[in-house]
């Protein structure tokens, strides 16, 4: 038995607001302690999700929060894992638990972003990929996004018209989520007419980046026991592999793949079936001894409105090329067979990279409480996440009623 | 007094045939782009000697896409008012997927998955030493089908 108990959760509302990255941790950390119903001097580990662009409080996280919550004596970890920061946090939280060397952990990641377009930073850095992918090919984020978006119309005959209807129905998930930043419906015309980014991807189907926080309170099931938490969501798994050489599929900010079995006969190079992202659902599917079909609903990083389509085939809720149909027949709208991001998603919310996938596990657990309140998946017992993030991290949690 | 010189150093070889450089473990024949050293990927090898390797000139398009709006810097914008160009990611014989712009003239228009494309060396930007140069892929317009292939893209 590898579960553990979400005890509690907490956001700070997803936004622009230009405030210490601190606040917002705190914020969220406070609600989910009093979601839990735990006291902060009972805390015995807290681990923090490291953002890499609020200085040196930023890349001691963990401390900071436990500073500024008031130093209690409790182990710290700080975590970072680029998006798949807050998924590694909650996982090293679990290790403890489940090693029996923690009871109550707390996992907190925020972050505040800068004002305007995200670059490199600055000075020539030659042998970093993520500067070159700039100064040799002007490749920015957004052209990513758009090379497995136009994958998808050229393999499988998406349209941008299916893009944009991601857009809408993500706006309409997020319409009564107090968390979510943007909460306003969504026309497809709106998308459509939007100025086109990188082709096929207009600006409205491509996230924001904004400030923003999240926060859990993990247990162990002996400590929600003897604290009157009768029926927690449990943690069934946490998967963050790495892939597998040869990578063979064009990862942010590489400007190339591995050779795809190249390797000598007689040098055996593992064989792997899967793309890098199929295994981080994959890894989490066999954790939790669970399939694809057991899941009810999915929280994906949709970064683009085309990555969503993408993500629902890595995780097997449909075959390869069919989740424009699934879209289409309104299979992952809320009521529908399999609602994915019915918290809004990152159309919603924008990123806030070290919140991010905790936020996932929020949504997770208030739907599986039935406290999704405007949003509710009705009757949903088991939920999944998944996320990828920059050089070979990403991530998929479990969670079950 | 100015010249045309890579924008990178050995990356890609320059004249009427050009070609991207990459690194071919000695070991386990693993070829690498860009190239690499020090140490092979491939977590069967332990090898650490690598050969410069000239890549197949051909490849088809895996995906591709356009920057209609300036990048960032450090890209260096050839033109003011900017100009929109393309990108091509292409895989190669050697199974490797290498992404590049699209030569002059060309966009996303004239790209498809699966269409054959060949590697051009063209001006990347210019700076006070001269024109800085990148690979770029270009669009096969009349594709020499080889004797043994008898796949057509995929349009
Ligand atoms: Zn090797």
């Amino acid at each position: 038995m590898t579960d553990v108990a979400i005890a509690g959760v907490g956001m700070h509302p997803w936004g622009k607001w230009g405030r210490n990255f601190v606040e917002y941790g705190v914020h969220a950390a406070r609600a989910a302690l009093a979601d839990a119903g735990v006291a902060w001097p009972d805390v015995d580990l807290v681990v923090g999700g490291e953002t890499v662009r609020n200085g040196y409080g930023g890349y001691v996280a963990g401390a900071t929060f436990a500073q500024a919550l008031g130093w209690n004596g409790a182990r710290v970890a700080t975590s970072y894992a680029a998006c798949a920061t807050g998924a590694q946090a909650l996982d090293t939280a679990r290790a403890r638990i489940l090693a029996g060397l923690s009871d109550v952990a707390l996992v907190v990641g925020a972050d505040t972003t800068p004002k305007g377009f995200l670059a490199p930073n600055a000075g020539e850095r030659w042998d970093d990929p993520d500067w070159l992918r700039f100064r040799l090919l002007g490749m920015t984020n957004p052209a990513y996004f758009a090379l497995y978006a136009r994958r998808r119309m050229d393999l499988y005959g998406a349209t941008p018209a299916d893009f944009a209807a991601v857009k809408v129905k993500n706006a309409r998930h997020g319409l009564h989520n107090p968390n979510a930043r943007y909460r306003k419906e969504v026309a497809a015309e709106d998308v459509l007419a939007s100025a086109v980014v990188a082709d096929p991807l207009h600006l409205l189907d491509i996230c924001a980046t904004s400030d923003g926080a999240a926060a859990v309170v993990l247990t162990s099931l002996e400590y929600a026991r003897a604290h009157r938490l009768a029926d927690p969501v449990r943690v069934r798994a946490i998967s963050t592999v790495t892939p597998t050489f040869p990578n063979a599929v064009l990862d942010m900010p590489n400007l190339s793949t591995d050779p795809a079995g190249s390797a000598q006969p007689g040098w055996s190079s593992p064989v792997e079936t899967r793309t890098f992202k199929e295994s981080i659902g994959h890894a989490a599917y066999e954790e939790a001894g669970i399939g694809p079909e057991d899941v009810d609903l999915a929280e994906v990083y949709d970064l683009s409105t085309a990555l969503e389509l993408d993500w629902m085939e890595d995780l097997g809720l449909c075959k390869r090329g069919e989740a424009e149909a699934l879209l289409r027949a309104g299979d992952t709208t809320i009521g529908g067979r399999i609602p994915v991001n019915p918290s809004g998603g990152l159309a919603c919310f924008g990123e806030a990279v070290p919140a991010q996938a905790l936020a996932q596990v929020c949504e997770l657990t208030w739907q599986l409480r039935g406290q999704a309140e405007g949003r509710q998946v009705e009757g949903a017992r088991v939920g999944i996440t998944a996320n990828q993030g920059l050089f070979g991290h990403g991530s998929s949690v479990i969670l079950s009623r | 007094m100015t010249d045309t010189s890579p924008a990178i150093d050995g990356w890609f070889t320059t004249g009427p045939e050009p070609a991207l450089v990459g690194s071919r473990c000695t070991t386990c024949a693993s070829t690498f782009f860009p190239p690499t050293a020090g140490f092979c990927r491939n977590p069967a090898c332990d090898g650490q000697e690598f050969a410069a390797t000239e890549l197949s000139r051909r490849g088809r398009v895996w995906s591709y896409t356009d920057a209609q709006y300036q990048p960032p810097p450090p890209y260096i914008p050839r033109s003011d008012p900017y100009e929109p160009f393309a990108l091509a990611a292409v895989e190669l014989p050697e199974g490797i997927v290498v992404l590049g712009q699209v030569a002059d003239g060309y966009g996303v228009a004239d790209l498809a998955v699966g269409r054959e494309v060949e590697l051009v060396v063209e001006t990347l930007y210019a700076d006070e030493a001269g024109e800085r140069t990148i690979w770029r892929w270009k669009p096969v317009e009349n594709p020499v089908v080889e004797p043994v292939e008898t796949e057509e893209a995929d349009q």
